[in-house]
C-alpha cells in the first residue's frame, strides 16, 4: 500500500510517499503513461501489478491491463502491442521468467524496446521465494539491457531511464530491471516522486518510426533470413549494445539535471573507495550489509570499499576496469550461480576477471557466492568476506580454487 | 480518399474482390491449400489489415526475406503465441486510438497458426484472447494435420491411423496412431461462450470461407475461424487434387462446415445438405483411398474410421460440432430436437 506520509512540493519536480521497491515501479508506469501491460501471477515481481492494478481502478492511470495465461503469453503479448507503437511494460520471477523465455529472446531479436521487471527469485526446484540472480542473467547475452536497483527510488528512476534508453532509436532493445525479490519488491523506502511534467522533459513520445506495424506502412517483420542474412542483423544488434553506453550516459546526464538524482556514474555506484585497498563488487541490495560491514571495519582501521554495478548489459568494461584497477584485491559477490564455470566462479565474477584480463596491473580477484535463495548476507559473513579478500592483497592468490561459498554448512 | 472497410457478404465467385494482398514470392509446395487459404484470408478482410504469423509452413515457406508475398503489414509470431499475438496488437490499437496516439479507423488484426501451432502448443494463448471480449482480433487456424513444415510429423490434429514421420506403419505395429482428431472448433465454441463468432471452413469452398472470414471480423471482439487444408506433401496425393480432396472431407462427413454466431450453430455448405437429407453422406473410403498416409489401412481400420464419423452425425448432440448428449430418460431436458435436421417437423 502506498502511504501518503507527505505530499510536499520540494521543488516542481518531487512529491514524497512510502513506497515499496514493486509500488515505486507502479508509480513510474504512470507517470510513464505506459499503454499496455500484461500480467500473471508469481512472487515476488507481481507486487507491481498489483499496485499497478490499483492506479487503473482508482483512475490514477489509462493503461491496457492485460491479465495473461502464462508468462509466455505476457511477453508475446507486450512485444505485440509494442510492435504497433505502444510504450509497454511486464514482468516476471524465476521460473516464470522463464516460462516466458522464447517471448524473451526474440523480443530482443526483434529490437522492440519492452520494459521489463525480473523481480529476482531463485529458480526451482526445489522451491524458493527469495532473491538469486539467476533469472535476470539468463538472459544476459540475448541483447536486453539489464540495470539492477538498489533502492525503490533507483526502482523509479531507472525505470524511467529504461524507457527512455530502450526507446532510443540508437537502441532499440528490451530492457529488464533486475529488483531483489523480498529485499526490494517488497520493502518500504521513502521514494520522491516526480511530477508528470517532469517526466516529460525526461522522457520522449515512444516513436517507431519506419519500423512501425501499420497499414500505413506495410512492412513484413522478421521474415524468415536464414544464413543469408542472419549475421548481419546480429551485427546490428551488437552495435545497438554498443551504442546503448553512451545513450545511458546522456540520459543519465539528463537525469540528474532534471530531478537531482543519480549519482557521479550512471553505471558503477561507490562507496567508501577514495583510500580504500579493498573493495567487494556485487550488483542490487548485496550493498546494504556490505555498507553495515564497511563502516565497522572502517572504525578497526581497514580500508575497505564497496562498488556496486548498477548495468550488466551493456557491460560497462571501460568505467569498471578504470575503477577495479586501482585496488589491491577485489571480492566479487555473486547472488547467483555458474556451474562448471572457469573457477567454478559466479557470473559476475568471471566477467569482471574478463574484463580486466587485459590489464597491465591487474588486481587479485576473489569470488564469492553468497545469499542464494534470499539467504541474509549477516555481518559474520561480510566480515569474511573482506577478510579473505584482504588476505588476497596482503598474500597473493592461493594456488587453485579462489571462489568460496559463504555461510553454507559443509 | 476515405477507405472503405465495411465487409459485407460475398455473394457470389464474381463478387470476390480483385485486388490480391497476398502475392508472389513465397515457396509454398503446388498444390498447397494453405497459401490458398491466406490468399482468400486478406482478400476478404481487406488492405486495411495486420496479419500477425506463427511459426510453420506459413512462415518459413512463406516469407523469406527480400520475396515478401504480403502486401498488408506482417510480423512474425512464435509458435504457440499466435492468440497473445493477436490480442496484444488489437489492444496496442485499441489503447493508441483511445489516448489519440494513432487515427482512429478499423484495423483488423488476424493471427493464423498452423494445426501445431494452434491445437497443440498455443490453445491456451488462444484460449484465453477468445474471453477478451473487448478486443477485436481473429484468430485462424489452418489445419493441414501435421507438423507439415518440419517434416510431417504429427500433431494432436492429424487424423486417426494417418502416417507422418512419428507414425510410420511397420511390420510389427501397422498403426502408431491411434487417437482421434481433436475437435477444435466445437471445444472453443462450446467453452468462450462470449466469443461471437467460431467457425470451420475449408479453401475447397472459397466463397463460403471468405464470408467466414468477413462475418468474424464484422461482429467483432475475438474470433476464431479453423480450416481444413489438404497437403500434397503430408497427406501423400498430386497436387492437382488438393481441392477434390477439400470437397470429399466435407462430403464424406469428417469435416463438418458450420459457423457458430452468437451461440447460434449454423450448419454451413454441403453439411447443412447432408444434414437435412438433401445430400447423401459419402463413405470415408472415398476420402481415405485418394491418400498415400491411409495405404496401409485394412478393412477393420477403414470400419473404424467410418464408425467414428457415423457417430458424429448420429450421436453427436450437434452433427460435426457437439461431440455428446444427454442419456434417453434426460431427453426431455434438452431445448433442441435431437433428431436429424431432415426428420425434424417442420413448424413456424
Amino acid at each position: 500500500m502506498v502511504v501518503d506520509v507527505k505530499t510536499r512540493e520540494t521543488s516542481e519536480v518531487e512529491t514524497e510517499q512510502l513506497a515499496t521497491g514493486c509500488e515505486a515501479i507502479a508509480e513510474a508506469i504512470r507517470l510513464a503513461d505506459v499503454d499496455v501491460m500484461a500480467a500473471y501471477p508469481i512472487r515476488p515481481y507481481d507486487g507491481v501489478m498489483q499496485a499497478a492494478a490499483k492506479l487503473i481502478a482508482n483512475g490514477k492511470m489509462d493503461v491496457e491491463y492485460i491479465v495473461a495465461d502464462g508468462e509466455h503469453s505476457q511477453f508475446e503479448i507486450v512485444k505485440h502491442a509494442c510492435a504497433v507503437g505502444s510504450r509497454v511494460f511486464v514482468g516476471s520471477s524465476g521460473v516464470g521468467w522463464f516460462y516466458a523465455f522464447e517471448a524473451i529472446a526474440v523480443t530482443a531479436g526483434l529490437r522492440l524496446p519492452v520494459v521489463a521487471i525480473c523481480g529476482n527469485r531463485a529458480l526451482d526446484d526445489p522451491g524458493a521465494f527469495g532473491t538469486e540472480h539467476n533469472d535476470s542473467l539468463a538472459v544476459r547475452d540475448l541483447g536486453w539491457l539489464l540495470p539492477w536497483a538498489e533502492t525503490a527510488q533507483e526502482a523509479l528512476d531507472l525505470a524511467l531511464m529504461a524507457w527512455r534508453v530502450g526507446e532510443d532509436r540508437r537502441v532499440s532493445l528490451p530492457v529488464a530491471i533486475g529488483l531483489d525479490g523480498a529485499f526490494l519488491t517488497h520493502s518500504q523506502h521513502i521514494v520522491k516522486i516526480p511530477t508528470q511534467a517532469a517526466v516529460q522533459r525526461f522522457l520522449p513520445k515512444f516513436d517507431l518510426g519506419d519500423r512501425l506495424l501499420h497499414p500505413d506502412n506495410p512492412i513484413t517483420i522478421a521474415p524468415q533470413v536464414d544464413q543469408d542474412w542472419l549475421m548481419e542483423i546480429r551485427r546490428q544488434n551488437d552495435h545497438a549494445m554498443r551504442q546503448a553506453l553512451g545513450v545511458i550516459r546522456e540520459a543519465h546526464a539528463d537525469f540528474k539535471t532534471i530531478f537531482g538524482r543519480g549519482g557521479d556514474s550512471p553505471f558503477l555506484d561507490e562507496f567508501m573507495t577514495e583510500d580504500a585497498e579493498v573493495v567487494v563488487i556485487g550488483q542490487g541490495t548485496l550493498s546494504l550489509p556490505m555498507k553495515v560491514a564497511i563502516r565497522r571495519l572502517r572504525k578497526e582501521g581497514h580500508k575497505v570499499g564497496l562498488v556496486r554495478l548498477k548495468w550488466f548489459r551493456p557491460f560497462p568494461t571501460e568505467e569498471v576496469v578504470r575503477s577495479l584497477g586501482r585496488f589491491k584485491a577485489i571480492g566479487v559477490v555473486d547472488r547467483d550461480y555458474s556451474f562448471g564455470s572457469p573457477f567454478y566462479g559466479g557470473v559476475l565474477y568471471n566477467e569482471i576477471r574478463s574484463a580486466l584480463y587485459s590489464q597491465a596491473s591487474r588486481p587479485a580477484i576473489v569470488g564469492f557466492i553468497a545469499g542464494l535463495g534470499g539467504r541474509e548476507i549477516e555481518q559474520p559473513m561480510a566480515t569474511e568476506i573482506f577478510e579473505k579478500t584482504e588476505a588476497a592483497a596482503r598474500t597473493g592468490l592461493p594456488a587453485g580454487d579462489v571462489c568460496h561459498w559463504i555461510g553454507v554448512r559443509e | 480518399m476515405a477507405i472503405d472497410t465495411a465487409l459485407p457478404q460475398i455473394k457470389g465467385v464474381k463478387d470476390v474482390p480483385y485486388e490480391e494482398l497476398f502475392v508472389s514470392g513465397h515457396r509454398t509446395c503446388q498444390g498447397c491449400e494453405s497459401a490458398l487459404v491466406m490468399r482468400h484470408m486478406v482478400k476478404a478482410s481487406g488492405p486495411r489489415t495486420i496479419v500477425l504469423g506463427s511459426t510453420g509452413c506459413m512462415y518459413v515457406a512463406n516469407t523469406t526475406y527480400y520475396t515478401t508475398p504480403w502486401v498488408v503489414p506482417w510480423m512474425h509470431t512464435q509458435l504457440g503465441a499466435s492468440g497473445s499475438a493477436a490480442l496484444g496488437t488489437a489492444a496496442g490499437l485499441k489503447v493508441l486510438m483511445r489516448k489519440g496516439k494513432l487515427k482512429n479507423e478499423k484495423i483488423n488484426v488476424i493471427a493464423f497458426c498452423g494445426d501445431g501451432g494452434g491445437a497443440d502448443m498455443g490453445l491456451g494463448a488462444i484460449s484465453a484472447t477468445l474471453t477478451h471480449k473487448e478486443y477485436d482480433c481473429l484468430v485462424l487456424l489452418y489445419d493441414n494435420e501435421s507438423y507439415a513444415n518440419t517434416d510431417i510429423q504429427l500433431s494432436s490434429m492429424t487424423p486417426y491411423g494417418a502416417v507422418t514421420t512419428f507414425s510410420p506403419s511397420g511390420e510389427k505395429k501397422r498403426l502408431m496412431h491411434t487417437r482421434w482428431k481433436k475437435n477444435v472448433p466445437g471445444m472453443l465454441a462450446a467453452g468462450h461462450p462470449e466469443s461471437r463468432y467460431i467457425a470451420a471452413g475449408c479453401a475447397a469452398y472459397a466463397v463460403d470461407l471468405m464470408n467466414k472470414i468477413r462475418r468474424a471480423l464484422e461482429l467483432g471482439g475475438p474470433t476464431f475461424v479453423h480450416t481444413l487444408d489438404p497437403c500434397p506433401k503430408g497427406w501423400d496425393y498430386h497436387p492437382q487434387y488438393s481441392q477434390e480432396l477439400g470437397h470429399l472431407a466435407v462430403e464424406c462427413g469428417i469435416w463438418p462446415l458450420y459457423e457458430v454466431v452468437d451461440g447460434v450453430c449454423n450448419l454451413t455448405g454441403p453439411t447443412r445438405q447432408i444434414a437435412e437429407g438433401r445430400k447423401k453422406r459419402k463413405p470415408v473410403i472415398e476420402y481415405l483411398r485418394r491418400q498415400g498416409r491411409f495405404a496401409h489401412f485394412v478393412d477393420e481400420d477403414v470400419e473404424h474410421f467410418q464408425a467414428e464419423v457415423d457417430k458424429m452425425w448420429t450421436d453427436w448432440l450437434i452433427p460435426g460440432v457437439i461431440p455428446f448428449t444427454v442419456p434417453a430418460k434426460d431427453q426431455a431436458l434438452l431445448k433442441i430436437d435431437r433428431k436429424p435436421l431432415h426428420e425434424q417437423t417442420k413448424s413456424a
